[in-house]
């Protein structure tokens, strides 16, 4: 707000080596010759670091695979991977060398379609020696999965109205405002990495494994993310910037360009097919998904996010029988990797998209359609997972009163409803201190990273809340691992209830201390005396305030309590994610748009969304999280995607040609409600929720533009041109008729 | 490189006179010769609006303007918009909207909120949409900010909606039991 908070490329950075990488332009390359002398001409230049300057083999890593190397080796894999980094003593001089390194090379065609991927004859983006023992190795299937329940071949039969079609979602990337910014510094024997990253701890073992050293030698500063959505989960370019200040001694820094970090982090597209078998009334009979998803040339997250998105593809309902099939299709296009939602908005797409056509087909209203399928809380919809845990139609019910579902329409104007659920984690672990100073004052140590979804202000709250301090007397430490305590992760709207509960349980640890402390003050028993919201109770009627308390059991030498919490989520090993879902993320939204015919331009005149979040910790927090979910989702739905040319390269990078919702683009009325029923495994009965809101986005706007023109859509994003496309089409075909 | 060529600007009120490589611009200027960071850096070709500063009272992309075409001007930074440590009106409706997620679109869009209220002191939504239309937030936190820079016209802002703290007591699951 002031302008004082310190992002990485906004810390000191007056003696350090400025990196530049060089890159080909092109999507895939065979690498000849890499000529550098001209660049170390540059004067202020002191390192160029090609694949040759690297350990051989060349070192690898991933969250899934150990696959990526640190520097393109061989072949360039996709448009942007980088064969070589320049670090010079100024920016320019940087710019200037890397724009004179010369690199050989022979371009080859480059797979980026799931067709093309898959085709007989295709090419391997990966070989096959980097897949020790993996029977898809010889193919560009990373990985095949299979989830399901009941027997949908013999539920065939019963189906009296089926319903099928294949949706196809776009490559769209994450665009944070803050580009990828990195840094990297010798430490004595160790090494020192910042990086806006949201898991600080996994890259501080990808770091330590790739050096050699022991993790108490890596530190990982992490300022908060200027926004991650996910781009910043896993490690990218930290490995080259350790390997560079190892080589030249020297702390370095790379700020990635808007352009360049298109070439870094992406969502993966998809294309899912749909078959869904109803009785008349509108009953799910069964439900069969065929999904593949176009990832990139290494897993980084990707595969998992192929996996949390199709286990759950079946949606919030009551389906006997469901066989879901999902493969994650290597292609030489950038890296796909988390990204808000988690794999789950194109299945969203496909599967709302397809129950919005079947409540056509079955001339259902697809309100009627939803609650008649959609299972009730305590129903376990997936067998052997954490059943419902919310009161789902209670959202439900609340967009279509919201938006007066039943009520007439505008002239000219359509409505539309999907509802979108998500897994939350299915492991966890998170330790957090609490340190309740001799002033009353609280210091909070948690190692979640706070990227905009507003923790650091959550776990101020419930310290203060718990120790009676204000909350302006609280400090939430967070974002360095030689300081603050080990956390899992920050992914998938975890950290208010994992990290909350550490918070809460390490605040309860230092209540114990002062019930402790204050007994002994009193001579009197712990269990007479009651600790609770900073108040200290004795057993004579006397209440004294928790810091009162404190400095006197704390006595002359004063000092401090400290409290430690720790929440875990165990793994199961024989489920097929890992461990059940801790919670889900449900969200129903209903919007209402009007088409202008003769330009194809879909214009939100309503927008509603409604999230379970079990209970809304900080209401202004939770209305942001949601209204900016829906609009980004918005942005994937209406304008967002990829270009690429016939040799795989991105055609649109940055952000003159690659659009992203403005106030311009805002739906005219905005509503956005929280359903709180503190039936969440979180703090005080809160769930996560920062997911929730993206996810049924495109298929209710989809929807609404079927109601308004008749046409149904069943590609992202709904531009202009495709609907206008989709207009004409439709025009000539009712003029054939 | 060219040599470099001394400029001075009134830079948050205070006179500075810095040297400036011809080909760097404001933005530059201000983050790496003067220190002040709470400029951001995103897209670098005028389109995101990180970079927005007030020079002699207009909005400007300072990735766009060249240092040098900056000397003599007065520029305002959001460095430069709270004063003796009070929040300016649109800072603390910003706070008490929760306008801000990550924070990092956020000093762009209060320079261009500020220019705005300057030229068109009680704005419809429809002109604080335009007034607001150059400058991206991914969190997409527009109907708070919308909501800020009207509260700030409007003279009093909301009263916040930040509790003081989270609390149903009734509702507490035991903390040290690991969710489900």
């Amino acid at each position: 707000m002031t302008g004082s908070q310190g992002y990485v490329a906004d810390l000191p950075h007056d003696d350090v080596l400025h990196v530049k990488l060089v890159a080909l332009d092109v999507a895939r390359a065979r690498i000849g010759r890499i000529e550098t002398s001209g660049a170390l001409a540059v004067p202020g230049v002191l390192a160029v670091l090609t694949p040759a300057d690297l350990p051989d083999p060349m070192p690898r890593f991933g969250p899934q695979r150990r696959d990526r190397p640190v520097l393109a080796v061989g072949e360039t894999k996709y448009h942007g991977e980088p064969v070589a980094a320049v670090a010079a003593e100024t920016l320019d001089a940087a710019e200037e060398a890397a724009a004179q390194v010369r690199v050989a090379f022979e371009e080859l065609p480059a797979l980026h379609s799931i067709e093309a991927a898959l085709a007989a004859d295709a090419s391997l983006v990966q070989d096959p020696s980097l897949r020790p023992g993996d029977p898809c190795a010889a193919t560009n299937i990373l990985h095949d999965h299979h989830y399901g329940w009941g027997d949908v071949e013999a539920a065939a039969g019963d189906a009296e109205v089926v319903v099928e079609g294949r949706y196809d979602f776009p490559m769209v990337t994450q665009f944070a405002i803050e580009p990828h910014a990195f840094m990297a510094a010798p430490d004595g024997d160790g090494i020192v990495v910042w990086s806006a990253i949201q898991h600080p701890y996994w890259l501080q073992r990808v770091v330590a494994d790739l050096l050699a050293l022991p993790l108490s030698k890596v530190r990982v500063i992490a300022p908060d993310p200027g926004g991650a959505f996910g781009g910043k989960q896993h490690a990218k370019y930290e490995p080259l910037l350790a390997f560079l200040a190892r080589a030249t001694g020297r702390r370095v820094r790379l700020v990635l360009t808007l352009e360049e970090t298109f070439q870094a982090v992406r969502r993966g597209a998809s294309s899912v097919h749909v078959r869904s078998g109803f009785r008349r009334d509108g009953t799910l009979v069964f439900r069969d998904i065929e999904a593949d998803y176009l990832i990139g040339a290494y897993a980084d997250i990707a595969d998992r996010t192929v996996a949390k998105g199709s286990y759950t593809s079946n949606g919030p309902y009551r389906v006997p029988n469901v066989r879901i099939h999902a493969r994650s299709v290597l292609s030489h296009t950038v890296p796909s990797t988390a990204f808000r939602g988690f794999g789950n908005p194109q299945q969203i797409w496909a599967v709302e998209s397809n129950m919005n056509e079947a409540a056509e087909q079955l001339g259902i209203d697809p309100l009627d359609l939803r609650l008649r399928n959609l299972a009730g809380p305590g129903e376990a919809f997936i067998p052997h997972d954490t059943s419902a845990d919310g009161d789902w139609a209670q959202a439900v019910g609340r967009a279509a009163e919201l938006i007066d579902w039943g009520g007439p329409r505008p002239a000219g104007r359509g409505r539309g409803i999907a509802v979108g659920l998500k897994s939350g984690p299915t492991t966890g672990l998170s330790y957090a201190t609490v340190r309740l100073l001799v002033d009353g004052s609280v210091v909070v140590n948690a190692g979640t990273s706070d990227m905009g979804q507003g923790a650091r202000t959550i776990f101020a709250q419930i310290a203060a809340d718990e120790l009676g301090a204000p909350v302006d007397w609280v400090t939430v430490v967070m974002g360095d691992t030689a300081v603050v305590p080990y956390d899992q992760q920050t992914s998938a709207s975890r950290s208010s209830v994992l990290m909350g509960n550490a918070v809460l349980a390490a605040c309860r640890d230092v209540q114990s201390k002062v019930r402790a402390m204050a007994a002994s003050a009193e001579g009197v028993d712990q269990a007479a005396i009651v600790v609770d919201r900073g108040e200290v109770r004795l057993p004579d009627g006397r209440i004294l305030p928790i810091r009162d308390a404190v400095a006197r059991g704390l006595g002359r030498l004063g000092g401090e309590v400290m409290g430690i919490g720790e929440s875990r989520k165990e793994a199961e090993p024989d489920h097929p994610l890992g461990g059940t879902s801790a919670f889900y993320e449900f969200n129903c939204t209903a919007v209402e748009v009007e088409v202008d015919r003769e330009t194809g331009d879909v214009a939100l005149t309503r927008h509603v969304t409604v999230s379970d979040v079990g209970k809304a910790l900080h209401p202004g927090q939770v209305r942001g999280q949601d209204e900016g979910a829906a609009i980004m989702g918005l942005g994937h739905t209406l304008m967002e995607h990829y270009i690429l040319d016939e040799g795989g390269r991105i055609r649109n990078l940055g952000a003159i040609d690659y659009r992203i919702p403005t106030t311009m683009d805002l739906p005219a009325r905005m509503e956005s409600d929280a359903i709180e029923n503190a039936d969440g495994p979180g703090p005080y009965g809160a769930k996560g929720m920062s997911e929730g809101a993206l996810l049924p986005v495109s298929p209710a706007v989809a929807a609404a533009v079927h109601d308004a023109t008749g046409v149904w859509i069943r590609d992202l994003p709904l531009s202009p041109e495709r609907v206008w496309h989709a207009l004409q089409e439709a025009t000539a075909e009712a003029a054939d008729r | 490189m060219t040599e470099p060529l001394p400029i001075e600007l009134t830079v948050n009120g205070r006179d500075r006179r810095v040297e400036v490589l011809p080909h760097h611009t404001l933005l530059q200027a201000l983050r790496e010769d003067l220190g002040l960071t709470g400029t951001k850096e995103c897209c670098l070709v005028g389109e995101c609006g990180a970079c927005t500063v007030l020079v002699d009272g207009r909005s400007v992309d300072s990735c766009l303007m060249l240092a040098a075409e900056a000397d003599g001007s007065v520029v305002l930074t959001v460095e430069g918009l709270a004063t003796g440590g009070e929040l300016s009106p649109l800072q603390q409706a910003f706070l008490d909207t929760s306008a801000a997620q990550c924070g990092f679109c956020i000093p762009g869009q209060l320079l261009s909120a500020q220019a705005l209220l300057a030229e068109v002191p009680h704005p419809t939504r429809a002109q604080i949409e335009e007034g607001l239309a150059g400058n991206l937030c991914r969190c997409a936190g527009y109907e708070q900010i919308i909501e800020a820079v009207r509260a700030a016209a409007a003279g009093a802002a909301e009263a916040p909606a930040i509790p003081p703290a989270v609390g149903d007591r009734a509702a507490i699951p035991d903390a040290t039991v690991a969710p489900q």
